[in-house]
């Protein structure tokens, strides 16, 4: 069992034929994942992956003959917003945006709009999800992870790829491994996903790995100690970093004195969760 | 990108917010010049990227032009939370009756945009919405609607702003409201909004911060970045792609991605180091990335120790490896270098560097043990 995606995942690629998006088709098509539709504007009709999948000029035309059910998106921050604008209006129900650096006023106005409409967001600038040995969607290396008991759910893309290697060299696994993005406006939030792992019945443990800038890990804290039953082992990055710069991730500033690590791991320690002091602590923490 | 207030302020004009006469001068004699044409009180204004200028003392009214030419010599000598103040702006002095603050930012938790207000303007907005928060007024803004009247009045009732101005104050909302969303601003801040002894609203200092993001679709704005207030390092990252931020330790730290690159400095610290900076040189290694990132953190000369961590996912190791060999090349550094290397191919990527004489480490806590020794001068090539 797993959260998101399975192996009956119907995957439509936007931005398919660009350099990205073709590269990152190949190695979820090789993963496993069923992907059933690519879209690029201007390039209906043609075929990729060895003339296994074909290209449409819409969203909407891929939906009508394909079904597919869930999407994820490799086109450039300009032109990302309406990509996630078409598949919601396409009704697709899972939208997975990779794409990193999407102006934030351009983010307010899609979850606004999002926000009316019954589809699931992740992202953006997030590595996408993986159910080891059965479906990845998005850029998660799939041979750095088994398949496994504990749920993962992190605001990073590397440092995820760290903890799944570290849990993979004690022979531990995940049942899904959801990265939510960088960016200070996303769509779905840690709350979303620990609400998930905790009714998947093959999840036993969750990992949680935050980073500094807002509040979504206090959030989570609160959620963690009124809706939890499951054990949550946590990691906070950014413990080092100074006030008012920018690391990296649009999301990661600290503002004013608050978003910095020492008040999200006092509030999920607090909550019963287990803060590791670096990422390579987790598997032990687990046990 | 932060923008200085005499360039905030030339844009809050261009969206018809009124702004006092002024000018930028860059010398004291062109500051006299200015306040000549100006005419009686000016006030001289130090135009640096941080607060606390007023307390500072970088800001100061000047009754004639003799002693504004005074006031700018001293001002354009000062060093402002260490920056040197390079210009300054010479502005007609408001008859001020009253200050108010009015700015839009965006509010991460709510996300939305949030117009804020307070009748205690003029002051730090920080210091008064931690010890009297009552004092703000905050309404938020439907991004598919953008602010409306309505919410305007609610503001200036919210803030006892007198009646005779509502309709001055409603324009100027919104005005600052398609300031905020057509420069896509994170911040757009009037502090104070004066309501000068004549009855009229006037934006005598203003703030902006733009999303870096968007820099995109305002190549006018982007040129408004002020690199003389930069650190030249995060300048010279930028041009190449790499997101640098420097720090005061003695370890340099070269990382593929924003959050295993602030693990990376975590725990360097954890294990008794300092790291000298952030940063990340996103995916592909390439050599003449690699070799921009070992130029930036070796031009500060108080590292000691590169710590390199790469988690080569779907970026191959040994292309890595190659690509650090071929940055080595070039820029040759004399200090001891750690590298770590996981993921495909890691086993030839290890091989390759460990020939070339640098430190190598398997997990991410003995990379940090090392590279801390090496910057101390225990641990050597």
């Amino acid at each position: 069992m797993s959260i998101l995606i399975n192996k009956n995942t119907r995957l439509l690629v936007q931005g398919i034929t660009g350099n990205e998006g073709m590269f990152h088709s190949e190695q979820m098509h090789a993963y496993g994942t069923n992907i059933v539709a690519g879209v690029t504007p201007g390039k209906g009709g043609e075929w990729v992956l060895n003339d296994k999948v074909p290209v449409f000029d819409s969203v909407r035309m891929a939906v009508q003959a394909t079904e597919a059910n869930a999407s994820v998106i490799f086109v450039p921050s300009r032109f990302a917003p309406d990509a996630i604008y078409e598949a919601a209006d396409a009704g697709i129900p899972l939208i997975v945006c990779i794409t990193e650096g999407i102006p934030v006023q351009d983010m307010m106005r899609v979850r606004e709009y999002l926000d009316q409409k019954k589809v699931r967001l992740l992202g953006p600038n997030c590595p996408g999800i993986l159910t080891p040995g059965e479906c990845k969607v998005g850029i998660i290396p799939g041979d750095i992870a088994l398949a496994g008991n504990i749920g993962v759910v992190s605001r990073s893309g590397t440092l995820t790829y760290e903890v799944l290697y570290a849990l993979k060299l004690v022979g531990m696994g995940a049942t899904t491994c959801v990265g939510i993005g960088g960016d200070p406006i996303n769509g779905m939030s840690f709350i979303d996903c620990l609400d998930m792992f905790e009714a998947d019945p093959h999840t036993e443990k969750i990992v949680m790995i935050g980073e500094i800038g807002g509040s979504d890990e206090e959030k989570a804290a609160q959620f963690i100690a009124s809706h939890l039953t499951k054990p949550v082992v946590s990691f906070i990055a950014g413990q080092t970093a100074p006030p008012g710069k920018r690391m990296g991730h649009a999301g990661a500033i600290i503002e004013g004195g608050s978003g910095t690590a020492a008040e999200k791991i006092i509030a999920l320690e607090k909550a019963g969760v287990q803060v590791a002091k670096h990422p390579e602590e987790i598997p032990m923490l687990l046990r | 990108m932060k923008l200085q207030e005499y360039q905030s302020k030339s844009i809050f004009a261009k969206f018809g917010i009124p702004i006092p006469k002024g000018r930028v001068a860059t010398t004291a004699t062109e500051a006299r010049q200015i306040a000549e044409e100006l005419g009686g009180r000016v006030v001289v204004k130090s135009q640096v990227l941080v607060g606390g200028r007023g307390k500072a003392g970088g800001i100061r009214l000047a009754k004639s032009p003799k002693e504004a030419e005074e006031l700018a010599t001293q001002i354009l000598g000062m060093v402002i939370k260490g920056l040197p103040v390079r210009k300054v702006l010479i502005d007609e002095a408001a008859n001020i009756e009253q200050e108010i603050y009015l700015g839009i930012t965006n509010d991460r938790a709510a996300r939305r945009p949030v117009i804020m207000a307070s009748a205690a303007g003029g002051v730090d907005i920080e210091e008064v919405a931690r010890v009297s928060p009552e004092k703000i007024i905050k309404v938020h803004i439907d991004p598919l609607l953008g602010l409306r009247d309505f919410q305007s009045r609610d503001i200036a009732a919210g803030i006892d702003l007198p009646r005779d101005c509502w309709k001055e104050f409603a324009r100027i909302s919104l005005n600052l409201w398609k300031v905020y969303s057509e420069t896509d601003s994170t911040l757009a801040e009037i502090n104070p909004l004066v309501i000068t002894k004549d009855r009229h609203l006037v934006a005598v200092d203003g703030k902006m911060v733009i999303d870096d993001n968007s820099l995109f679709r305002h190549s006018d704005l982007a040129e408004m970045r002020d690199l003389d207030e930069e650190v030249v390092s995060e300048t010279e990252a930028r041009k190449y792609g790499l997101s640098f931020i420097k720090l005061d330790g003695q370890i340099g730290c070269m990382v593929n991605g924003a959050g295993l690159a602030m693990t990376t400095m975590d725990i360097v610290k954890l294990f008794g180091g300092e790291p000298a900076n952030f940063l990340d040189i996103g995916g592909g290694a390439n050599a003449d990335k690699v070799s921009a990132a070992f130029r930036i953190i070796l031009s500060d000369k108080n590292v000691k120790a590169i710590l390199i961590n790469i988690f080569g996912g779907i970026t191959r190791c040994d292309e890595v490896a190659k690509g650090i060999l071929a940055a080595l090349e070039e820029v040759k550094p004399s200090i001891p270098m750690v590298v770590r290397l996981v993921g495909t191919n890691s086993e030839e990527g290890i091989r390759l560097l460990a020939d070339a004489n640098m430190i190598t480490a398997t997990t991410l806590a003995d990379a940090a043990k090392k590279s801390v020794l090496a910057s101390q001068g225990i641990l050597e090539m």
